[in-house]
């Protein structure tokens, strides 16, 4: 009653026999012990669980690690690179885009998304594009700020 | 050194966007169990028989507890922390609130039983497992139901379901001024329960030591100390000194993370009966169903004003709805964090209160950001608004005449209300001016009067609020007095290290509002030391003296001021460290910029080379012991009280009953400000929360008392697409009783914005008739309300 999975995550190359009922979300924190990607609702609505799945952003307290079979993943611990942060990251920061940092990671990855489809968007469009990600500490405005900032940073 | 006033970048920052914040749930230990809950279905209901059998024989399962095993050992109920008594002078009436129900549930989500197993699924499976025997009773969930004729009861002992009920100021002054009052405004309306929803979902590890006898628990709490003191001393009966509570990065708290909870104490005690770590994280609809909501008044007011427009009289009367259990604050929230407030920015001579507590089939209700005060300033600015638009009068102006006028607390007095608070400092007209020009009053006023002369369609609204709140909270002399069961101080350790690095060590706790870099900020400035050169320690019993905890915008004004008592320490015996080794007298000195001079002269010694001779005392004054490092407890002296001057600008969609906020103006007055980035971002998120229960957010029960809106599809969190860009700006006018001059910032948002959105809708409306509307406003409502009007 388990699936083989051999999944690549931050570069690192990772197979496991999974429960299949194991949602990726608990395989990343729980098997590989990554726990920046955290578990704000487990119905999809929050966001808080948001990595990078072959490229999309996806929420990953709803997909099954066994779906994850082959898939490449970048969670918020493999986004800076060499000891760089990513300019996502020195945004946030730099505007004040996190307060409490639980939906920070999950933000970061949706905003990363956005940024790969749209470079230059709107503040609308940026509030349009993290309308799935919850947060309950800055009331989005330095989100938005640091969404535009690493837009322009970029 | 120029550090206070600055928007230094946080240094928290670092790990949080890098993935590498420790939360509770991110905490695993070896060999650790996990554990899940089975929970009512039922609003209420008799428990006949519990049935653990299948569950305990089910895959993976260490062990199952019921509440009948916890009462055989003896385990307490959860207390609570504050007593309100009777008009009367009876006593509160303080039913039990057992940690697992044994013999009737009282809500949806009263726990029943714990599950231990191997993995987290195996816990959840065979809690489905469990089989309870329940003999179904009527519930009631309204607060005005609860004291009606026949109304299921409760509890045995708790007639009418009424635990306590409370009056402040005076009625039969009140009662005569609305009799003579020229205009009475009257509003009758439910402040809406919310639910508090901080993003990360409580979590409790329980972690019991044999070897050493000892105990730690990992909670997701604003207040370690305080958890630590309730379940040692009240539930569990363990000696204080073998507990070690841990409240490591807690992801937002909002008030739903002060109180003591159930599952607490359970990982606790269970991690003793297996010898194995316990773990329980909550699911969203756990969330939902257990953490203490917020709000839920039933308001009736009446606001007298003379013929000139000067408030005379304002008379209250509110039910609060506590839910099932007295929760751990509970009984002061309706009341003396409401009541007291009741005066707001206003010279109104007579001022009268009077509430009731009543329980219901509903989760608790508890502190919510803000508080007591939200509901408070609902009532005043809604109330003030609607006179206004029903005399005819401009909104701002109404205000403006009733303003208390400015007091600086030093030269003018504080100002002494009709509900016992003395305000320690105010300016309110300076902050409305303020708020009028940056949102340019006269020049909406037209674009409004000419949309409604066009007729097309354009449906403008301005509304306002002008608030005050108390925070800082508190004297421990005056809320022991109003029934507080504790005291209300802040500790703080500051330890010099022998480089002349600092480590401090707070009982504040963290969970988003930046106490590492604000406090950093204070010592840097304090000792003049680089602000890389201090580390700030704060959610651990085994480390912080005492702490406690966060919440009520107290973190800065008390537990700041706690860190600066104890730099005063440092910087005294500094001083006679410095006057040996400069071979100068001590009052000759002057410390400034991180170094003791001699007054007059260029001999001056850096506080690096004080704290090494402190650690290395070779040559040291005589008598004078060694080290650097000094623990203070600081009990404020009178509140703090924050006020602010909020507008927002509305447009209502008539087709739909859709409302936009087009602009959010919020001019704010914390006394001093240490990092304006941090405080700014603060407003953003109260105000947020504000709109939030103006427009969105409802807990909703159905007359069983099923949660109905217990997810993110029924309950609304706003969005990134539902808001506005905020403007914010301040007025300062200092605290004049702590020595950093600071009021506190983290519940202004949410005080003072929802009647300012509520306002400004009635104010787009009120030509087509609208005169009233119930929060939330959703589009629904506003266009029936529309409909109905016209």
């Amino acid at each position: 009653m388990s699936v083989a999975i051999k999944v690549t995550v931050n570069g690192q190359t990772h197979e496991h026999e999974v429960e299949p009922r194991q949602m990726l979300v608990s395989y990343l924190r729980e098997e590989l012990g990554l726990t920046g990607t955290h578990v704000g609702c487990d119905t999809s609505n929050c966001g808080a669980c948001t990595a990078i799945v072959d490229g999309q952003a996806v929420k990953v307290c709803t997909m099954l690690a066994a779906q994850a079979d082959g898939a490449e993943i970048t969670t918020i611990e493999g986004l800076a690179a060499n000891g760089t942060l990513h300019p996502l990251q020195e945004a946030f920061r730099e505007t004040h885009g996190l307060q409490c940092g639980f939906c920070t990671p999950g933000m970061i990855m949706a905003a990363w998304q956005l940024l790969e489809r749209n470079a230059t968007p709107s503040d609308a469009e940026v509030r349009h594009a993290l309308e799935g990600n919850f947060c309950r500490c800055t009331g989005y405005d330095n989100i938005i700020k640091a969404v535009q900032h690493a837009a322009e940073s970029a | 050194m120029g550090v206070i006033g600055q928007s230094i970048k946080r240094v928290e920052d670092q790990r949080f966007i890098t993935g590498k914040g420790r939360y509770t749930d991110d905490i695993a230990l070896p060999n650790s169990t996990f554990a899940a809950l089975v929970r009512s279905p039922h609003a209420h209901a008799a428990i006949n028989n519990v049935d653990t059998t299948a569950a305990a024989a089910a895959d993976g399962v260490v062990a199952v507890f019921t509440g009948a095993d916890l009462e055989a050992a003896g385990v307490g109920g959860l207390p609570c922390g504050w007593q309100v008594d009777f008009k009367s002078g009876d006593t509160m009436k303080e039913p039990a609130h057992p940690v697992l129900a044994a013999t009737k549930v009282r809500h949806v989500g009263d726990p029943v039983a714990i599950v231990l197993a191997e993995s987290r699924e195996q816990a959840a499976d065979a809690a489905e497992l469990v089989v309870v025997d329940y003999e179904v009773l009527d519930a009631v969930v309204a607060a005005t139901q609860a004291t009606a004729e026949g109304a299921p009861q409760l509890f045995d002992d708790v007639p009418n379901n009424t635990p306590f009920d409370w009056e402040l100021g005076d009625q039969a002054a009140t009662d005569a001024a609305l009799a003579s009052a020229a205009h009475v405004t009257t509003l009758e309306y439910d402040n809406q329960r919310l639910i508090p929803n901080a993003i990360e979902p409580r979590c409790a590890i329980g972690d019991y030591d044999g070897a050493r006898d000892h105990y730690t628990l990992y909670t997701s709490s604003q207040n370690p100390h305080v958890i630590r003191l309730l379940m040692t001393a009240f539930v569990l009966g363990l000696p204080e000194h073998k507990v070690r509570v841990v409240s490591p990065d807690v992801g937002g708290g909002f008030g739903s993370k002060i109180f003591h909870y159930a599952e607490e104490v359970l990982v606790t005690w269970c991690s003793r009966q297996i010898g194995r770590p316990v773990k329980w994280t909550a699911s969203r609809s756990e969330a939902f169903l257990t953490d203490a909501h917020g709000r839920d008044h039933h308001t009736r007011v009446d606001l007298g004003l003379d013929a000139d427009g000067n408030f005379v009289g304002l008379r209250v009367k509110t039910v609060a709805n506590l839910g099932a259990y007295l929760s751990t604050f509970a009984p002061c929230v309706p009341t003396y964090l409401y009541g007291t407030l009741l005066q707001g920015l206003y010279t109104t001579p007579a001022v009268h209160v009077d509430v009731t507590g009543v329980f219901t089939n509903t989760t608790p209700v508890d502190a919510l950001r803000g508080a007591g005060r939200p509901e408070a300033t609902y009532v005043l600015e809604r109330t003030v608004e609607q006179a206004a638009l029903e005399t005819g009068r401009d909104p701002a102006q109404l205000r403006s005449q009733n303003f208390i006028p400015a007091f600086d607390g030093v030269e003018q007095e504080g100002y002494q209300t009709q509900v016992a608070l003395q305000y320690d400092s105010g300016n309110y007209g300076a902050a409305l001016e303020k708020a009028l020009a940056a949102i340019g009053y006269d020049e909406l006023r037209a674009e409004q009067a000419q949309a409604r002369a066009a007729g097309n369609g354009r449906h403008i609204g301005i509304g306002f609020s002008t608030y005050i709140e108390a925070c800082g909270i508190a004297p421990s002399a005056v809320v022991g007095a109003l029934g507080a069961r504790a005291g209300l101080f802040e500790s703080a350790g500051v330890r010099v290290q022998p480089t002349g690095k600092v480590t401090v060590f707070t009982g504040s706790h963290s969970h988003g509002q930046g106490h590492e870099t604000t406090f950093a900020q204070v010592v840097a400035d304090g000792l003049g030391v680089g602000i890389e050169d201090v580390d700030i320690i704060h959610g651990d019993t085994e480390s912080v003296p005492f702490g406690m905890g966060t919440y009520g915008s107290r973190s800065l004004a008390v537990g700041g001021t706690a860190i600066v008592k104890s730099m005063d320490k440092i910087k005294e015996k500094g001083a006679k460290i410095a006057a040996h080794l400069l071979e100068a007298a001590e009052e000759d000195l002057e410390f400034a910029e991180g170094s003791w001079t001699v007054k007059g002269t260029d001999q001056s010694i850096a506080f690096g080379e004080v704290a090494l001779a402190a650690y290395v005392p070779h040559n040291f004054p005589e008598g004078l012991e060694p080290g650097l490092e000094f623990t203070s407890f600081y009990d404020p002296a009178n509140f703090t009280f924050p006020f602010g001057a909020h507008i927002a600008v509305v447009e209502v969609d008539a087709e739909t009953g859709v409302v936009a906020v087009r602009r959010y103006v919020a001019v704010d007055d914390v006394g001093n400000i240490v990092n304006p980035m941090i405080v700014e971002g603060q407003v953003h998120g109260g105000i947020t929360h504000g709109i939030g229960q103006a427009l969105f957010e409802e807990a909703v029960y159905d007359d069983s008392g099923q949660l109905i809106s217990g997810s993110y599809m029924d309950y609304v969190l706003p969005r990134a697409d539902d808001l506005p860009s905020f403007e914010t700006d301040h007025t300062v006018t200092p605290c004049p009783h702590n020595p950093l001059g600071v009021k506190g910032a983290g519940e202004t948002g949410t005080i003072g914005s929802p009647p300012a959105i509520v306002n400004a809708v009635l104010d787009a409306l009120w030509p087509l008739g609208v005169r009233d509307l119930a929060m939330p406003l959703t589009p629904q409502k506003v266009w029936q309300a529309i409909q109905q009007a016209s």
